[in-house]
């Protein structure tokens, strides 16, 4: 009995293990993520205190006072406050299917439209910095770590300080020095490539500090490993043994670590874009909450659920290229 | 293992003794910082050099100087004085938010990692989704729900940190859970409850206080970025977060208004970080 049940356990491992089963899985679990972000998005929608539809008004005319039932009604009928729950729940899964994220209270457009437009310099300032970010942790880690000297230890300040000050603090004292000061960058940049290197930096610096610390701490860990002292034996070179050997090694928990790291790139793109005046979601996400322009913040909690999902994805396939001990886990 | 639990497993008063007799000196400065900005927490007068909210228009936007150590904002306000000022509602904001996340933290993994099955699953997925949505986002999410306020503020902080504390504690709680003291415990017949409380909670209790003093300076970081974008605290008080948002339009003329609250910010956190991370080597038994 129990040979039994073990061998159809394994048979249903090894089905487990199929690569599109497993990639099917994967999506599954994606879209369930998804599916209750928005779930959230709805509910926040629904728990604002007060009449919805007053509020409603409010925003739209900037008023204050009361409106008249008529117009209660009105707003009532054409956003479907006075169906049940659910059907609202239902209609608004609908329209998410349809790519309709519903209309800015404020800016009377449809909210998909304002965040696509904003998108686009946010996302490329996240990837410019994540790039940055690796390259600045992988040359330190290569050149400095796991050597007891005083660079190795300034180092690991350096790193401990970055990742712990606010980005907004980083990103003024960048601006400053070398906007105000020295003038080597303008102050406002726009959307001109010159203009992207300050807040790419500021958002970069920190994300070093986290990445740098991560994969130092695995570097040394992988340096005492029986594989590295073989090598040495064969006669490599020092740093020939770092890059060839042990850098691959580092790198796998920095990879886990890129699809965690968006979050944190879209919470320091939002307050770093505020800093530099820059063009992005930024300035439209807090300019919708000091506003309370609902559905522009609950449509990005949708957008941003679905680009952690669609990057964790991303994540797990990276990691088995580079480490193919890993077996779809 | 044997040393974490010879370590954990001794009288927390001793333990602590212990510690403070060989503290390293980058410790023991930091512990200074964390004093002096209690104090400027609890008795701003000591430290202050002027009334925080004295306005005197003919010494406004002025760089630091003997009179005025960090300069004066717009309305000739003394800067250091209400940086000192600030420091009671910033602390009180950063421990409030840390008490509220962890909290929620401590319920939502210890109720996913003890009960285990579906339970757990329910659960993980639930901090799974959230962890999914930026800190700042849900924080966003909050504000734009209750409003600009000091409560929301806490509220926000606190609910947006919880999920990456709440995935902690899981781990940490699942790792107890397996260890073979449980398992003796377990074979001994100790009820589920009595190994909770007696081997499992006050073990992963240690941890747990490295993880919230950094969460503390976390939390003020949080909430300073919020006051920061303007949707924090109103104007008049100087806490840190309006600090910085009242200096956000000056940056150019007057650097100091908004590096020098950014500083303090950093400082506190900073020192907090180290703190928490010697706590953490020691407590753990590392090295």
């Amino acid at each position: 009995m129990t040979l039994i049940l073990t061998t159809r356990n394994d048979a249903v491992k090894t089905i487990a293990n199929h690569p599109i089963i497993w990639f099917a899985r994967r999506i599954l679990s994606g879209v369930a993520v998804v599916w209750a972000a928005a779930t959230f998005a709805f509910a926040i929608q629904c728990v604002l205190p007060g009449d919805r539809a007053q509020i409603i008004i409010n925003v739209t005319s900037g008023n204050v006072g009361p409106a008249s039932s008529a117009e209660l009604a009105a707003i009532n009928a054409k956003y479907g406050f006075d169906q049940p729950l659910a059907v609202q729940y239902g209609k608004y899964i609908l329209r998410i299917l349809h790519g309709d994220l519903g209309e800015s209270y404020q800016q009377h457009r449809p909210v998909a439209g304002i965040i696509a437009e904003q998108i686009g310099p946010t996302i490329i300032l996240a990837i410019a910095a994540l790039l940055i970010a690796w390259i600045i942790a992988i040359l330190t880690t290569l050149f400095i770590a796991g050597r007891d000297n005083i660079w190795s230890k300034l180092l690991n300040d350096t790193q401990v300080f970055l990742a712990t000050v606010p980005p907004y603090w980083l990103a003024t004292i960048l601006l400053v020095v070398f906007a105000v000061k020295l003038r080597i960058f303008p102050v406002i940049g726009g959307n001109s490539p010159i203009g992207l290197v300050l807040p790419t930096l500021a958002l970069a610096l920190e994300l070093s500090g986290f990445f740098g610390q991560v994969v130092q701490n695995e570097f040394t860990r992988v340096l005492e490993q029986p594989f590295v002292t073989s090598a040495r034996a064969r006669g490599m070179s020092d740093f020939g043994v770092r890059l060839r050997h042990v850098l691959r090694h580092a790198a796998l928990p920095g990879i886990t670590l890129s699809g965690w790291a968006l979050g944190k790139l879209l919470s320091g793109a939002i307050l770093i874009e505020v800093v530099f005046a820059r063009q992005g979601l930024g300035g439209v996400l807090v300019a919708a909450t000091s506003s309370r322009d609902v559905p522009i913040v609950s449509g990005a909690v949708l957008i941003s659920a679905g680009l952690f999902v669609v990057a964790s994805v991303i994540v797990d396939l990276t990691y088995r290229v580079v480490d193919p001990r890993i077996k779809l886990t | 293992m044997s040393m974490f639990a010879e370590v954990t497993m001794s009288r927390p008063l001793k333990e602590v003794l212990a510690i403070v007799r060989h503290v390293p000196f980058r410790v023991a400065v930091c512990l200074i910082i964390i004093g002096l900005f209690a104090l400027a927490a609890m008795a701003p007068k000591v430290l202050q050099t002027h009334d925080p909210l004295a306005i005197d228009l003919r010494s406004s936007l002025q760089s630091p100087s003997i009179e005025h150590w960090l300069g004066t904002d717009q309305l000739g306000r003394d800067l250091y004085s209400r940086v000192v000022e600030g420091a009671g509602q910033s602390l009180a904001i950063g421990l409030g938010a840390t008490a509220l996340s962890m909290s929620i933290a401590i319920v939502f993994g210890a109720a996913a990692a003890l009960s285990g099955g579906v339970f757990d699953s329910i659960l993980s997925r639930i901090v799974d989704v959230l962890f999914a949505i930026p800190t700042l986002l849900l924080a966003l999410v909050f504000v734009t729900v209750f409003g600009p306020s000091v409560l929301t503020e806490v509220i926000a902080v606190g609910i947006g940190t919880a999920p990456g504390y709440a995935r902690m504690i899981r781990g940490q709680m699942l790792s107890i859970k397996g260890t073979g003291y449980v398992e003796a415990a377990k074979v001994l017949g100790h009820p589920f409850s009595r190994i909770v409380w007696r081997h499992i909670l006050p073990n992963a209790m240690n941890p747990l206080t490295a993880m919230m003093t950094i969460g503390v300076g976390q939390a003020i970081i949080w909430a300073s970025g919020l006051a920061f974008l303007g949707l924090g605290v109103a104007p008049p008080a100087p806490e840190w977060g309006a600090l910085l948002n009242a200096g956000r339009n000056y940056v150019i003329y007057a650097w100091w208004l908004e590096i020098i609250p950014g500083l303090a910010v950093s400082a506190f956190a900073l020192s907090v970080t180290i703190v928490g991370r010697h706590l953490q080597d020691r407590l753990e038994g590392k090295r």
